[in-house]
């Protein structure tokens, strides 16, 4: 009986130890489902969904503050993967935030431009390379498309221009699927 | 003099197909000459890896053999870089550039590509410093892999992969497997090259084998290609030093000449799922690059040619050519007697996994093995799957091809992954094989290019992902730094002046400080506004209410200004 006790106690104890070391240890710091949510958008940066990011977005979205539909970059393929990965049903862009537009890049025409910074300070991914009274551009590599820059400036010297696509980047078009065995004419 | 005997391949690969062989036609006449077309236009990109930048400009005048596009001086100067993916680009005649513009490639996936277009002078002259080198055998190993960088050669067989890459010995390799199984129908041009080319294709061989450092040779060649095989005999039994060198018959079964299929004919290995051959040991190289690389360390000339099968129904005779590279796939078919007709189509490669092209207006680049002109394959409505497995069966890649449609067309990119979509080597057989005719490769092809466009995506959100954050930490970093340079030079100052505060007075008196100045800003008035006539005040308030008048005209404007460019915008957008 004594025998008995003792040795589930011993257990209960050991058990509780290794248990309350592995929480401290392996204590997951940031929220996962965060990390999860900010992995699918599309990291434009551009606060169309209201956000200063898409990091905040990700953030709400968590919190179950904002939609998941709401960011017009990402278009209907974020909106499908958010879906499911929230386990939400799907539903369509909300166009209070804008529509899905193909890929831009912004250009800076470099006759106009004062030199002002004010477009570098705008830019999210510090994509645009310039210093004070010198000609700036944008390296259209790391351009997201997110337009911020183009309201600050004061000479409207920044034009959006179609992003320049990888030849690689082309899809092959799925062919003409035939019916499935149990489907209806 | 030696009797070299012919081997037996010791294993099989699962699945294939016995297919039509349709080679007689083009292999009842030797290689022809090349034709000197009177525009070559020589794609940049003719290659896997990166595209190379023009040498040349508009106007000059290029000689045969010459050197016409490169990578980046300062990149190929490094040694370290001689591993660059990527193959140089030499002119294929004389004459004079006249363009550098974009053309569509020959490709499964339609793409334009930077060409060099040179009109040829007829001449044909070479450049002046290739020669035939006096001591091929004391060329040092490293000088080898050199002269095959800079003649540009690339894999022959098909894909096209740089050859000096695979040339550099990473790890001990025990056997070099030459590809000249040519598995698909129609195809000739290297069991014609052998025929014709086998003593310098053995000297290729050694080229490799020396570089290397290997042993053994195995030459993986097809049944049906009896000419072929005798002459690889011959020059085996003649050949010095190549009692290592082996010919291996495989039986004829579509694909033996896909590398997985004919390293496991020739050795009974199977190459594992995301390994390489290099990985067993093997490493794989096409006959034709083989005589390349001969062409190229013997006589000094760089790659601007090769055999090219041409034939097909529609062609008054069917022949192999040697052909310049960017000579036009119309100019070959001409000699051939090609007359156009819509009930036609002219195939890159072979039938099976050739590339359809919609005219024959393309030039013919380091790849294109074969021009195929056939006659248009009925298009029959697809019927739905039906799960007979016959396409299990026949994959040569030992896949589950309904599976994979299946996931295919429900754009299921994870599991389509999990049932190793990217193993198929894209033969078709299973096209071949399906009872309801369904185009299966077309959906693995489609499955496959999505996803590397959402890899591609991904990729660049995390990139800009990574600078975003990069420059919220350098913004709080320098708000940090700022705070505390000034709280630094604050307490100098105080010392200096000999007041003792604590820290927490220094942050009261520059609060109130701070508010004493607002408060200050916002009663200041102008200090010579006192004793004024009252004539003056009155211009004063005049002068004020136009200086308001014209700032509600300013905002006006402006406010219509950024309405008509918003318009504009709109506008433009609509039209574009």
């Amino acid at each position: 009986m004594l025998t008995a006790i003792i040795a589930l106690s011993v257990l209960a104890i050991a058990f509780g130890l290794l248990l309350g070391f592995a929480a401290v240890r392996y204590k997951v710091k940031t929220n996962p489902v965060v990390d999860q949510i900010d992995a699918l958008l599309p990291q434009t940066q551009c606060g169309q969904c209201t956000y200063p990011g898409c990091r905040p977005y990700a953030e709400a979205i968590a919190r179950g503050e904002a939609d998941i539909n709401q960011c017009p970059p990402g278009g209907q393929t974020t909106i499908i993967a958010l879906a499911d990965l929230l386990g939400k049903d799907v539903k369509p862009l909300n166009e209070e935030h804008g529509e899905h537009a193909e890929k831009t890049v912004v250009y800076i025409d470099e006759n106009i431009c004062i030199g002002c910074t004010l477009c570098i300070q705008a830019c999210p991914v510090d994509a645009i390379l310039g210093a004070a009274k010198q000609m700036h551009t944008v390296i259209a590599d790391e351009c997201t498309g997110c337009d911020l820059c183009i309201p600050p400036c004061p000479v409207d010297c920044i034009h959006i221009i179609p992003a320049v696509e990888d030849s690689k980047k082309v899809i092959v078009a799925l062919p003409h699927a035939p019916l499935l065995l149990n489907e209806p004419d | 003099m030696r009797d070299t005997k012919i081997q037996k391949a010791i294993s099989h690969f699962h699945g294939g197909l016995k297919l039509v062989e349709h080679k007689e036609q083009s292999m009842q006449s030797g290689i022809a000459a090349a034709i000197i077309p009177k525009k070559l236009i020589v794609p940049l990109q003719q290659h896997i890896g990166r595209p190379v930048a023009p040498i040349v400009k508009v106007g000059d005048k290029v000689f045969k053999g010459q050197c016409i596009a490169n990578i980046a001086n300062d990149e190929t100067s490094d040694n370290k870089n001689k591993q660059i993916i990527t193959a140089a680009i030499h002119a294929p005649s004389s004459g004079e550039v006249v363009a550098i513009e974009m053309h569509s490639l020959p490709s499964a996936i339609t793409q334009l590509t930077n060409c060099i277009v040179i009109e040829t002078d007829g001449e044909d002259r070479w450049l002046e410093s290739i020669k035939p080198i006096n001591n091929p055998n004391d060329i040092s190993k490293e000088e080898l892999r050199d002269i095959i960088l800079d003649a540009g050669i690339v894999g022959l067989g098909g894909a096209g992969f740089p050859t000096h890459v695979k040339l550099v010995q990473e790890k001990k390799l025990h056997t070099l497997i030459i590809n000249a199984a040519e598995c698909e129908p129609y195809i000739t041009c290297d069991a014609a090259l052998i025929k014709e080319q086998a003593p310098r294709i053995i000297q290729g061989i050694q080229f490799i084998l020396h570089t290397l450092n290997i042993e053994k040779c195995l030459i993986g060649i097809e049944d049906n290609k009896p000419q072929a095989i005798n002459a690889l005999k011959l020059a085996l039994d003649n050949a010095i030093e190549a009692d290592t060198i082996q010919i291996v018959q495989v039986p004829t079964r579509y694909p033996a000449g896909g590398e997985k299929q004919l390293i496991k004919t020739l050795t009974g290995n199977e190459v594992p799922l995301h390994k390489h051959p290099h990985d067993l040991g093997l490493v794989c190289h096409n006959v034709a690059t083989a005589y390349a690389i001969a062409v190229a360390i013997l006589e000094g000339k760089p790659l601007i040619e090769r055999v090219v099968t041409v034939t097909g129904d529609g062609l008054k005779h069917s022949t192999n050519m040697r052909v310049l590279l960017g000579t036009s796939m119309h100019d070959i078919l001409d000699v051939c007697g090609y007359t156009e007709s819509p009930e036609q189509e002219i195939i890159m490669g072979g039938p099976m996994m050739g590339v359809h092209l919609d005219s024959a207006h393309y030039p013919v680049i380091k790849t294109t093995n074969c021009v195929l002109v056939k006659n248009k394959a009925t298009i029959v409505e697809p019927l739905p799957c039906i799960r007979c497995g016959e396409c299990a069966r026949v994959c040569p890649a030992n896949l589950l091809p309904q599976q994979l449609y299946w996931y295919a067309r429900a754009k299921d990119f994870d599991h389509i992954q999990d049932y190793q979509l990217f193993s198929c080597i894209e033969c078709g057989c299973c096209d071949y094989v399906c009872p309801s005719n369904i185009p299966l490769v077309q959906f693995y092809r489609h499955a496959k290019t999505e996803i590397w466009v959402q890899e591609a995506e991904k990729k660049k959100s995390d990139h800009a992902r990574e600078r975003h954050e990069h420059r919220q930490a350098r913004l709080e970093r320098k708000k940090q730094e700022d705070a505390e340079r000034k709280a630094i030079k604050k307490a100098l100052l105080n010392k200096k002046q000999g007041i003792e505060t604590s820290e927490q007075d220094t942050k009261k008196a520059a609060i109130e400080a701070a508010l004493n100045r607002v408060k200050a800003k916002q009663t200041t008035v102008a200090k010579n506004t006192s004793n004024l006539t009252e004539e003056q005040q009155r211009k004063i308030k005049e002068v004020d209410r136009r200086r308001e008048d014209k700032t509600q005209k300013d905002k006006n404007q402006k406010d219509k200004i950024q309405k008509d460019r918003v318009h504009q915008d709109k506008v433009d957008k609509d039209h574009g």
